[in-house]
Protein backbone atom coordinates (compact mmCIF):
# COMPACT_ATOMS: atom_id res chain seq x y z
CA UNK A 1 0.00 0.00 0.00
CA UNK A 2 1.43 3.73 -0.79
CA UNK A 3 2.25 5.55 2.26
CA UNK A 4 3.25 9.50 2.28
CA UNK A 5 5.13 8.78 5.17
CA UNK A 6 6.45 6.16 8.31
CA UNK A 7 7.95 5.72 10.97
CA UNK A 8 9.03 2.62 13.27
CA UNK A 9 9.93 2.80 16.79
CA UNK A 10 10.64 -0.33 19.25
CA UNK A 11 10.96 0.04 23.03
CA UNK A 12 11.08 -2.09 25.83
CA UNK A 13 7.97 -3.15 27.68
CA UNK A 14 8.46 -0.46 30.89
CA UNK A 15 5.57 1.59 31.63
CA UNK A 16 7.60 4.66 31.71
CA UNK A 17 7.38 3.89 27.78
CA UNK A 18 3.83 4.45 27.98
CA UNK A 19 3.45 8.61 27.88
CA UNK A 20 6.59 8.04 25.38
CA UNK A 21 4.84 5.74 22.83
CA UNK A 22 1.29 7.70 22.64
CA UNK A 23 3.58 11.23 22.66
CA UNK A 24 5.25 10.04 19.80
CA UNK A 25 2.06 9.13 17.51
CA UNK A 26 0.51 12.38 18.65
CA UNK A 27 3.81 14.28 16.93
CA UNK A 28 4.56 12.09 14.36
CA UNK A 29 0.50 12.64 13.96
CA UNK A 30 0.80 16.22 14.11
CA UNK A 31 1.80 16.81 10.75
CA UNK A 32 -1.82 15.43 9.40
CA UNK A 33 -2.93 18.57 11.32
CA UNK A 34 -5.66 16.72 13.23
CA UNK A 35 -8.07 18.31 15.92
CA UNK A 36 -7.02 18.09 19.49
CA UNK A 37 -10.16 15.89 20.00
CA UNK A 38 -8.77 13.61 17.61
CA UNK A 39 -5.13 14.01 18.52
CA UNK A 40 -6.73 12.72 22.24
CA UNK A 41 -8.59 9.88 20.72
CA UNK A 42 -5.12 8.81 19.22
CA UNK A 43 -3.12 9.36 22.48
CA UNK A 44 -5.59 6.96 24.12
CA UNK A 45 -5.96 4.03 21.65
CA UNK A 46 -2.03 3.85 21.56
CA UNK A 47 -1.91 4.09 25.41
CA UNK A 48 -4.46 1.44 25.64
CA UNK A 49 -2.69 -1.15 23.51
CA UNK A 50 0.82 -0.52 24.43
CA UNK A 51 -0.34 -0.74 28.24
CA UNK A 52 -1.54 -3.90 27.28
CA UNK A 53 1.60 -5.34 26.28
CA UNK A 54 3.00 -3.85 29.20
CA UNK A 55 0.82 -5.89 31.88
CA UNK A 56 -0.39 -8.57 29.94
CA UNK A 57 2.16 -9.79 27.23
CA UNK A 58 4.92 -9.99 29.31
CA UNK A 59 3.87 -10.34 32.85
CA UNK A 60 7.18 -11.74 34.05
CA UNK A 61 9.81 -9.06 33.08
CA UNK A 62 10.89 -6.93 29.75
CA UNK A 63 10.22 -7.96 26.11
CA UNK A 64 10.25 -5.87 23.10
CA UNK A 65 6.89 -4.08 21.96
CA UNK A 66 7.79 -2.44 18.06
CA UNK A 67 5.13 0.32 16.93
CA UNK A 68 4.48 1.38 13.48
CA UNK A 69 3.04 4.73 12.09
CA UNK A 70 2.28 5.38 8.47
CA UNK A 71 0.64 7.87 6.91
CA UNK A 72 -1.81 6.48 4.36
CA UNK A 73 -3.89 8.54 1.11
CA UNK A 74 -6.87 10.88 1.90
CA UNK A 75 -5.35 11.65 5.71
CA UNK A 76 -5.63 7.94 7.24
CA UNK A 77 -2.98 7.18 10.43
CA UNK A 78 -2.55 3.77 10.48
CA UNK A 79 -1.09 1.92 13.68
CA UNK A 80 0.31 -1.35 14.26
CA UNK A 81 1.44 -2.44 17.86
CA UNK A 82 3.06 -5.42 17.76
CA UNK A 83 4.76 -7.92 21.06
CA UNK A 84 6.17 -11.11 20.89
CA UNK A 85 4.60 -12.21 24.21
CA UNK A 86 2.25 -14.48 25.84
CA UNK A 87 -0.80 -13.99 23.45
CA UNK A 88 -4.50 -13.80 24.57
CA UNK A 89 -5.99 -17.49 24.64
CA UNK A 90 -9.57 -16.01 23.84
CA UNK A 91 -9.94 -12.81 21.97
CA UNK A 92 -13.54 -12.83 22.54
CA UNK A 93 -13.41 -12.95 26.30
CA UNK A 94 -10.78 -10.27 25.78
CA UNK A 95 -13.32 -7.62 24.19
CA UNK A 96 -15.76 -7.73 26.32
CA UNK A 97 -16.26 -4.58 28.26
CA UNK A 98 -14.74 -4.83 31.87
CA UNK A 99 -13.70 -8.11 31.54
CA UNK A 100 -9.78 -8.15 33.32
CA UNK A 101 -7.47 -11.04 33.99
CA UNK A 102 -5.31 -8.22 35.94
CA UNK A 103 -6.13 -6.77 39.22
CA UNK A 104 -7.99 -4.16 40.56
CA UNK A 105 -5.65 -1.50 39.20
CA UNK A 106 -7.10 -2.38 35.61
CA UNK A 107 -10.76 -1.82 34.49
CA UNK A 108 -10.51 -4.18 31.27
CA UNK A 109 -12.30 -1.36 29.25
CA UNK A 110 -8.80 -1.07 27.04
CA UNK A 111 -10.02 -2.40 24.00
CA UNK A 112 -13.46 -1.05 24.48
CA UNK A 113 -11.82 2.70 24.30
CA UNK A 114 -9.59 1.51 21.04
CA UNK A 115 -12.73 0.25 19.29
CA UNK A 116 -14.49 3.31 20.07
CA UNK A 117 -12.21 6.04 19.47
CA UNK A 118 -10.75 4.46 15.84
CA UNK A 119 -12.10 4.07 12.80
CA UNK A 120 -11.23 0.67 12.62
CA UNK A 121 -9.21 -1.74 15.27
CA UNK A 122 -8.47 -5.05 14.49
CA UNK A 123 -6.40 -7.46 17.14
CA UNK A 124 -4.72 -10.85 16.18
CA UNK A 125 -3.11 -13.41 18.20
CA UNK A 126 -1.52 -16.65 19.25
CA UNK A 127 -0.99 -17.93 22.19
CA UNK A 128 2.99 -18.03 23.34
CA UNK A 129 4.06 -16.00 19.89
CA UNK A 130 2.78 -12.66 20.54
CA UNK A 131 -0.11 -10.17 19.67
CA UNK A 132 -0.98 -7.47 17.00
CA UNK A 133 -3.51 -4.44 17.44
CA UNK A 134 -3.97 -2.66 13.94
CA UNK A 135 -5.73 0.50 14.11
CA UNK A 136 -6.42 3.22 11.73
CA UNK A 137 -7.78 6.77 12.40
CA UNK A 138 -9.58 8.87 9.37
CA UNK A 139 -8.05 12.43 10.41
CA UNK A 140 -10.85 15.12 8.99
CA UNK A 141 -9.38 17.30 6.39
CA UNK A 142 -10.28 20.98 7.68
CA UNK A 143 -11.69 23.38 5.33
CA UNK B 1 2.13 11.10 40.22
CA UNK B 2 1.48 14.35 42.47
CA UNK B 3 -1.75 15.41 44.26
CA UNK B 4 -3.25 17.62 47.12
CA UNK B 5 -5.81 17.17 49.11
CA UNK B 6 -7.66 18.83 52.01
CA UNK B 7 -10.40 18.19 54.46
CA UNK B 8 -13.01 20.44 55.08
CA UNK B 9 -16.40 20.18 57.02
CA UNK B 10 -16.10 15.91 56.24
CA UNK B 11 -15.86 16.68 52.85
CA UNK B 12 -12.64 15.02 51.22
CA UNK B 13 -11.32 16.47 47.71
CA UNK B 14 -8.20 15.06 46.03
CA UNK B 15 -7.13 17.08 43.33
CA UNK B 16 -5.23 14.88 40.72
CA UNK B 17 -2.69 16.24 38.59
CA UNK B 18 -0.75 15.12 34.97
CA UNK B 19 -1.39 12.53 32.77
CA UNK B 20 -3.08 8.98 34.22
CA UNK B 21 -1.65 5.78 33.07
CA UNK B 22 -0.92 2.51 33.94
CA UNK B 23 2.36 4.21 34.89
CA UNK B 24 1.29 5.96 38.31
CA UNK B 25 -2.79 4.37 38.38
CA UNK B 26 -1.62 1.98 41.43
CA UNK B 27 -0.09 4.94 43.57
CA UNK B 28 -2.99 6.64 43.06
CA UNK B 29 -5.38 4.16 43.66
CA UNK B 30 -3.36 3.38 47.18
CA UNK B 31 -2.86 7.49 47.85
CA UNK B 32 -6.91 7.70 47.59
CA UNK B 33 -7.59 4.47 49.58
CA UNK B 34 -5.40 5.97 52.31
CA UNK B 35 -7.45 9.10 52.46
CA UNK B 36 -10.27 7.73 52.76
CA UNK B 37 -9.87 5.55 54.89
CA UNK B 38 -7.73 8.09 57.17
CA UNK B 39 -10.63 10.68 56.84
CA UNK B 40 -13.99 8.58 56.30
CA UNK B 41 -15.22 11.91 54.55
CA UNK B 42 -18.90 11.90 54.00
CA UNK B 43 -18.32 13.19 50.60
CA UNK B 44 -14.94 12.65 48.48
CA UNK B 45 -14.54 14.87 45.54
CA UNK B 46 -11.85 14.01 42.58
CA UNK B 47 -11.17 17.03 41.28
CA UNK B 48 -9.80 16.26 37.74
CA UNK B 49 -9.08 20.37 36.56
CA UNK B 50 -4.77 19.58 36.35
CA UNK B 51 -5.16 16.15 34.99
CA UNK B 52 -4.64 16.45 30.84
CA UNK B 53 -4.77 12.96 30.05
CA UNK B 54 -6.40 9.81 31.44
CA UNK B 55 -6.54 6.22 29.90
CA UNK B 56 -8.86 3.32 31.00
CA UNK B 57 -6.34 3.10 34.01
CA UNK B 58 -8.13 6.76 35.38
CA UNK B 59 -11.54 4.41 34.96
CA UNK B 60 -9.85 2.05 37.55
CA UNK B 61 -8.93 4.52 39.79
CA UNK B 62 -12.39 6.33 40.42
CA UNK B 63 -13.67 2.69 40.35
CA UNK B 64 -11.56 2.06 43.36
CA UNK B 65 -12.48 5.61 44.79
CA UNK B 66 -15.98 4.48 44.34
CA UNK B 67 -15.43 0.99 45.94
CA UNK B 68 -13.88 2.84 49.16
CA UNK B 69 -16.44 5.06 49.17
CA UNK B 70 -19.28 2.85 48.83
CA UNK B 71 -17.93 0.68 52.03
CA UNK B 72 -18.23 3.92 54.11
CA UNK B 73 -21.29 4.71 52.76
CA UNK B 74 -20.02 8.32 51.79
CA UNK B 75 -20.54 9.67 47.95
CA UNK B 76 -17.71 10.17 45.39
CA UNK B 77 -18.01 13.37 42.90
CA UNK B 78 -16.11 13.77 40.16
CA UNK B 79 -15.35 17.67 39.31
CA UNK B 80 -13.13 19.75 36.72
CA UNK B 81 -13.11 16.90 33.79
CA UNK B 82 -11.75 18.45 30.74
CA UNK B 83 -12.31 16.94 27.26
CA UNK B 84 -9.92 13.93 27.02
CA UNK B 85 -10.39 12.67 30.16
CA UNK B 86 -14.34 13.12 29.96
CA UNK B 87 -14.50 11.19 26.76
CA UNK B 88 -13.00 8.19 28.34
CA UNK B 89 -15.37 8.67 31.01
CA UNK B 90 -18.44 8.39 28.73
CA UNK B 91 -16.86 5.54 26.69
CA UNK B 92 -16.58 3.55 30.02
CA UNK B 93 -20.25 4.73 31.04
CA UNK B 94 -18.38 5.60 34.61
CA UNK B 95 -20.54 9.14 33.93
CA UNK B 96 -23.93 6.77 34.84
CA UNK B 97 -21.70 5.42 38.18
CA UNK B 98 -20.86 8.51 39.42
CA UNK B 99 -22.18 12.21 39.59
CA UNK B 100 -19.90 14.23 37.80
CA UNK B 101 -20.27 18.16 38.50
CA UNK B 102 -18.46 21.82 36.49
CA UNK B 103 -17.33 19.51 33.53
CA UNK B 104 -14.89 21.61 31.46
CA UNK B 105 -17.00 21.97 28.13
Amino acid sequence: MKFENYMILEFPSKSANEAFARSAVACFAAQMDPTLEELGDIRTAVSEAVTNCIVHAYPEGFGIITLRCRMLKDNVLDIVIKDKGVGIPNLEEARRPAFTTGGADRSGMGFTIMESFMTSFEVSSQPGKGTTVHMRRKIKQRQ
Amino acid sequence: MHFTSYLENGQLTVALTGEIDHHCAKGYIQAIAAKIEAYTPELCVLDFGEVSFVDSSGIAVVINALRNMTQIEGKLILSGIGNQPMRVFRASGIDKLVEIKEAVS
